[in-house]
């Protein structure tokens, strides 16, 4: 209730119609004096002190004042900047429609600067946006310089020192439970052999990934995409939510974290979608003679290349190139042969000697796509044609772009103008399907005992039945005692011939 | 959002990536005053883009006296030219259910797909086959029509139902406060309310009659179809449906400035449950 006389209220509303005459004074007569109402009770009760306020937006603001410092470091080294021009990219996308606001790119580009010197590297460049339920990724494509890369290859060891760690607890535990139960039978389960994840600088591994969840916040190095990732991320079509370290539950059950999962579908986004105008790049001269079988996965840019005009860019699709090694069904570029390592394992323990017969059939090579294939001989998916191209401008096609927009994996973009062209994914990290998706059925469950006739339940004999076999076990029975007889006389022969 | 201030609500919706080019925003800046004028619209909005395979659609919605009925949705290419699209009805949502893949971005294109339908009662029911054809400029009202009704948002308070039932902006909306902004029960569906009525009376005791009378968001099935972020360090509320990808809300809190729009292929993401 407020306390206060009717008469001072209107005689305040009325003095404020009249201070400020609004319009349409009779539509809005309630909001005044609502308004007027509020301004009397502004005394304060409580005598308790404020809390500081700690908002995140502060917090933010803090760390991405930051970036705005120029470093003291002085410009000794005789490399080039690894730090790309974003902004001019981002001015070519927003042509093309795609990209994120102007600031928002600025922030992007001074957190790349900080990644740039802190980091050796020799090529950055922004690859992308992904989207999580929570919090969203920045991605930070870059390759190390040569020679830089001892600590990245001690992180590997870790994880993979934790890894042994883990089987030999897991080990540990199993014996632990054959010494209670001896009579437990083991398991003749073999797990297929796991495939070797490729080499750093080759393949799905060519380059390495950065992600941070806000542009200041420091940038956290993705891990390397092993084919195990790669097959399990196929089947699986699950939301980011934005915390690396959050385990992916799924099925079939997905053998790593968020960031695992991330970076395995970098990984197919990029084998995907990163293209590059015909003639861009091309393959060095010195390989084609030595290595014709393998699949040749370097090449060099064309200093030659001139670029095509936009008209002919947006017409042919044979004039855009996949210039990243298609990704094999076996999760990795190259292919390598399981059966023979399998093999060889098994020569060392020859308890699965049963398996080397089936060794001898060797499992046909997965072969992809080669290097700088026209993305016009792209498969369709249901109908749906895999790319589209466009032209930015209609109204002035003098200045404008080619545009490259893939159906596949939505939200990836390519433009071309000259000598420059740049890939970019903004999504949420999922696979175009025409159909919905739908989980693999879990595999059948096992038999638990043979199904031998001995098993069988018996049906009931009828009164016949019975008959006949009690007669028939008479029979029997007076035939033995008959024998018995025989037997016992023989023994007694015998008996007496002692 | 409004066509006078396209240029900063388009800065606060492109945190999901695509934007529009210089062209097409300057193009439609100029056409939707236009439209404005000759449909006789009290207010006329930027929707969405709707992803084609060859080319996009553009979606402008006109506003009458009342916002939450009366309302005309147009489409264009080029951002000039603009095309009226008929009134959503049942039967032209029913009929787009079934049809499945991307726009192509042709609107006299036609979907057939065939129908299985039971004729007859008890044991005289025959199933017979239908073929359905349903144009892309149908399939087009439709899709609109569903994100409509399940995915516009807007803040609890920023509209207004007057004494004669009409919907309209409230001139006092001054902006969620922070706290507000990171409940989900603090948006509303812009839609005729269907859980609203479903609702006990102890759980409508605390409803304020003019401001909650749209379904909150916080009851829609399946829980979880929202991811609530806040961009731009705090300082913008941006709200992505899960079961629409491409629709961004946004919302700037303690201002009145919010709004919401689809960009996006047009295709209701039937793969939600196994994706969380």
């Amino acid at each position: 209730t407020s306390q206060q006389a009717l008469y001072d209220h209107l005689s305040q509303v009325l003095t404020k119609i009249l201070d400020e005459r609004p319009e349409n004074v009779v539509d809005m007569f309630e909001d005044i004096s609502k308004e007027v109402k509020l301004t009397c009770f502004s005394k304060k009760l409580d005598t308790l002190r404020e809390k500081k306020e700690i908002s995140p937006l502060c917090e933010l603001a803090e760390i991405q004042k930051a970036l705005f410092y120029k470093t003291t470091e002085t410009e000794e080294d005789d490399w080039e900047s690894p730090l790309p021009n974003v902004m001019e990219m981002a001015f070519y996308f927003e042509q093309a429609g795609v990209g994120l606001s102007r600031d928002e790119t600025f922030h992007i580009y001074l957190a790349m600067k900080q990644l740039t010197d802190g980091q050796p590297l020799q090529r950055c460049r922004f690859w992308g946006k992904i989207l999580g339920t929570e919090m969203n990724y920045f991605v930070v494509e870059a390759e190390y310089r040569e020679g830089e890369e001892e600590e990245e290859d001690e992180e590997v060891m870790e994880t993979e020192s934790k890894e042994s760690e883990l089987k030999t607890v897991h080990e540990e535990l199993n014996e632990e439970e054959n010494e209670e139960f001896q009579t437990f039978p083991k398991s003749t389960y073999v797990p297929p052999p796991i495939i070797p994840r490729e080499e750093n600088h080759f393949g799905a591994n060519k380059y390495i990934y950065f992600v941070c969840n806000e542009p200041g916040q420091s940038w956290v190095k993705l891990p390397m995409v092993t084919p195990a990732h790669i097959a399990a991320a196929r089947y699986i079509r699950r939301f980011f939510t934005g915390r690396l370290e959050n385990r992916i539950v799924s099925f079939p059950p997905f053998p790593g974290y968020e960031a695992n999962y991330l970076r395995a579908q970098i990984a197919r986004i990029s084998a995907g979608t990163h293209v590059s105008p015909l003639g861009f790049y091309q393959f060095g001269m010195e390989e084609d003679e030595e290595e014709e079988e393998t699949v040749r996965d370097t090449y060099e840019e064309n200093p030659d290349y001139e670029g095509y005009p936009v008209q002919d860019m947006v017409e042919s699709l044979s004039k855009w190139v996949h210039h990243l090694q298609h990704i094999l069904p076996q999760g990795r570029c190259v292919w390598v042969n399981m059966s023979q390592k399998r093999e060889r394992d098994e020569d060392e323990d020859e308890e699965e000697e049963e398996e080397e017969d089936e060794g001898p059939d060797e499992p046909e090579p997965e072969v992809g796509p080669p290097l700088l294939t026209p993305v016009s001989e792209d498969a369709e998916i249901e109908n749906t044609v895999p790319w589209t191209a466009k032209i930015s401008s209609s109204l002035i096609p003098q200045h404008s772009i080619a545009i490259l927009q893939s159906n596949i994996w939505p939200g990836a973009y390519t433009f071309a103008t000259g000598r420059k062209f740049e890939n970019i994914y903004i999504g949420w990290g999922h696979k175009y399907v025409a159909e919905n998706y739908c989980p693999p059925f879990p595999p059948q469950a096992q038999v638990e005992y043979p199904s031998v006739p001995e098993i069988f339940e018996t049906s009931d004999p009828t009164v016949a039945e019975e008959l006949a076999y009690r007669q028939a076990m008479e029979e029997e029975h007076k035939g033995k005692e008959e024998m018995e007889e025989e037997d016992e006389e023989q023994d007694e022969e015998d008996d007496e011939d002692d | 959002m409004d066509s006078n201030i396209i240029h900063l609500s388009l800065d606060l919706s492109s945190f999901s990536g695509i934007i529009l080019s210089p062209e097409q925003k300057a193009a439609l800046q100029k056409s939707m005053v236009i439209l404005k004028r000759d449909y006789k619209f009290n207010r006329v909005l930027f929707w969405g883009r709707i992803l084609g395979t060859k080319t996009d659609y553009f979606i402008v919605k006109g506003l009458g006296s009342d916002e939450l009925r009366s309302k005309a949705f147009l489409y264009s290419f080029n951002c000039l030219d603009w095309f009226l699209l008929p009134q959503s009805t049942r039967e032209i949502v029913t009929s787009s259910y079934a049809i499945k893949g991307r726009f192509i971005g042709d609107p006299s294109y036609v979907y057939i797909y065939v129908e299985t339908e039971i004729v007859g009662e008890g044991e005289d029911a025959q199933e017979e086959e239908i073929t359905v054809q349903v144009t892309e400029e149908f399939r087009l009202v439709a899709v609109i029509a569903q994100i409509e009704t399940e995915a516009a948002v807007v803040p609890r308070g920023a509209y207004i139902k007057n004494p004669y039932g009409q919907v309209n902006t409230n001139r006092r909306f001054e902006g969620l406060s922070m706290t507000e902004a990171k409940k989900l029960n603090s948006y509303f569906h812009f839609a005729e309310p269907v859980r609203l009525k479903k609702k006990t009376l102890l759980e409508k005791a605390d409803l304020e009659p003019s401001i909650d009378f749209l379904d909150s968001l916080e009851d829609d099935l399946p829980s979880g179809s929202w991811s609530l972020q806040f961009e731009k360090g705090n300082s913008v509320v941006v709200l992505r449906s899960l079961l629409w990808l491409g629709l961004t809300f946004y919302h700037i809190p303690l201002t009145s400035h919010h709004g919401y729009t689809y960009i996006g292929t047009g295709q209701k993401n039937i793969d939600f449950p196994f994706m969380l």
